[in-house]
């Protein structure tokens, strides 16, 4: 088999000669607005899913007028088929840190919080203890910055900037409505960059390599590369970087089992897609775009049960604030149910379609709205697995 | 003071009197009591000059902070896709059986709690389950098992 993906090495790479901590020390040496125009110049965008432009981000909460700003590490990774943040912060937190006081000095904050999800309490204690140095290291090259650990309770819903904000504030993790958006009000109502945990990381590798070397990676629309989390039918499942906008065929002809079926691209909230579709879909903002999760299924698989199995998942994660999410999780799961069993007609899947349309235009947040994407393409595209 | 009182003291004098330190506090009492009972709940509420009714509202929000009684060891056992796919349901009916309990619920001597979990970020490692705050990756039904004896000999 042809190699034909190529394979990077940006996050976890180490360089023994230049720390994260002397990256750091280096880049604020620089004027701020120069490192937004790197940034904004690298074209990187968020890796958390959503993909907003961090300079831009960045660049909206400097302008802000406040006394106190903060920087938040969403570490609340929970899409399913999703692993890469935790990798991140077992090998490379450093780097994370460096990123967050980078920001800090940017927008003109002096705390960052980094939210780890309560599934990965075991990484705490090893982290605390390398922030802790982190932070010394700060105070002695005298970077008014510190970062503290706060920890989630096991909800999927708290990876939501919005409700993470809630969560930190000691409420229950119900997704604001927006705007206004983080950049002007988000922790404690205050002017906010949350970004991904991976995202910061780049940050600071820009900073440090130049944005050059990052924007030579990818496609005009996908610049640079990006940690995927590959799992299910593949004998080599793990963690890749990988550069954006690659087609599907390739990465399927490299961790394909030889008998893929589909492949669950952006996790349980993102789109299933076919084989007949492998070779003209891209992986990047121009086609698919993904946190990372890419889940492959070959054709032992029945993608009733995956999709079952999706619906299960939100049916639980769902905040239950807002009507069209709470019931229309709930309704989307029975549907599938009844029309299996027989009880309803298989025309009775149009009316779920149309249900997820609704679900789209009215639910507060990205959770409710986007669960469309995997009930969608699975019915498109697998219509006969659903019904018998 | 009971002892429960006196953890919360502790903890919310350790995290500060505001309502954002309303998460560590409720977490702190779930590492040592295992859930959060009513008397905590209350306590948590007076110390911290909050309503009972918010207090509650946050507890029982989030899947973690238990508000029914609970093992002093809680298994939770990965469902979502991929473990599913590797086989999840094998690794809950060996624990089940072993223990005689089903999902959700404590066994008598109150050492475990068997509980299913969504996505718990190792889907290259499936399956998975945490027992209290520890992952264990790569199971099988027999690796399960075993891992489950240590802690019933340490739970003595």
């Amino acid at each position: 088999m042809e190699n034909n993906l190529k394979k990077v090495d940006i996050i976890f790479e180490s360089d023994e000669k230049i720390s994260p901590l002397a990256i750091l020390e280096k880049t604020q040496k620089r004027p701020a607005d120069d490192i937004i125009l790197d940034l904004i110049d690298s074209g990187l965008k968020g890796r958390g899913g959503a993909g907003f432009p961090t300079g831009l981000k960045w660049k909206f909460t400097r302008n802000e007028d406040s006394d106190v700003k903060y920087v938040i590490c969403n570490a609340d990774e929970g899409e399913p088929g999703t692993f890469k943040d935790r990798e991140i912060i077992d090998r490379v937190p450093e780097k994370i840190f460096a990123g967050m006081a980078i920001c800090g000095y940017v927008i003109g904050a002096k705390e960052g919080y980094i939210y780890v999800r309560g599934e990965y309490n075991f990484l705490l204690k090893g982290l605390q203890k390398k922030l802790e140095a982190f932070n010394q290291g700060m105070k002695k090259l005298n970077i008014d910055f510190t970062i503290a650990l706060k920890s989630g309770s096991g909800a999927y819903v708290c990876g939501e900037e919005s409700a993470l904000f809630e969560s930190m504030e000691g409420k229950r993790g119900e997704p604001r409505n927006k705007p206004p958006y983080p950049t002007v009000a988000g922790y404690n109502s205050k002017p906010t960059v949350i970004n991904n945990v991976e995202t910061l990381v780049y940050t600071t590798m820009i900073c440090h390599m130049g944005p050059e070397k990052f924007k030579a990676l990818g496609t005009t629309d996908s610049r640079g590369s990006k940690v995927f989390s590959v799992s299910g039918d593949t004998p080599i499942s793990g963690i890749y970087e990988l550069e954006l906008g690659m087609p599907l065929n390739e990465f399927v002809n490299e961790f394909g089992d030889g008998d893929t079926k589909a492949i669950q691209v952006g996790g349980a909230s993102g789109h299933c897609v076919p084989r007949k579709k492998f070779n003209d879909t891209i992986i990047g903002f121009e086609g698919i775009p993904t946190g990372g999760s890419m889940m492959i299924f070959n054709s032992s698989r029945s993608m009733y049960n995956v999709l079952h199995d999706y619906l299960e998942f939100f049916t639980e994660e769902s905040c239950g604030q807002c009507t069209p999410c709470r019931v229309g999780c709930q309704q989307l799961l029975k549907g599938i149910e009844a029309v299996k069993r027989g009880e309803r007609p298989p025309a009775y899947l149009d009316d779920l379609k149309k249900l997820t349309a609704t679900m789209k235009i009215a639910a507060k947040c990205g959770l409710g709205q986007s669960v469309g994407n995997p009930f969608n393409s699975i019915i498109d595209n697998f219509r006969e697995e659903i019904i018998y | 003071m009971s002892t429960t009182e006196e953890l919360i003291k502790d903890l919310v004098e350790k995290n500060g009197k505001t309502r954002n330190s309303l998460m560590p506090v409720l977490q702190g009492i779930v590492q040592s009591e295992h859930y959060l009972s009513e008397e905590a709940l209350l306590c948590v509420a007076r110390e911290l000059d909050l309503s009972a009714a918010d207090v509650y509202g946050t507890a029982s929000f989030y899947t973690f902070l238990d508000t029914v009684p609970r093992g002093k060891n809680v298994i939770r056992v990965c469902k979502t896709i991929t473990c599913h796919m590797k086989g999840k349901d094998d690794i809950i009916n060996a624990i089940s059986n072993a223990l005689k309990v089903k999902v959700g619920e404590t066994t008598h001597d109150k050492k475990f709690t068997l509980l299913t979990a969504n996505c718990l970020g190792w889907c290259h490692k499936g399956p998975v389950m945490l027992v209290n705050d520890e992952i264990y990756p790569d199971l099988t039904p027999q690796k399960a098992l075993e891992i489950i004896e240590e802690y019933a000999k340490d739970a003595k």
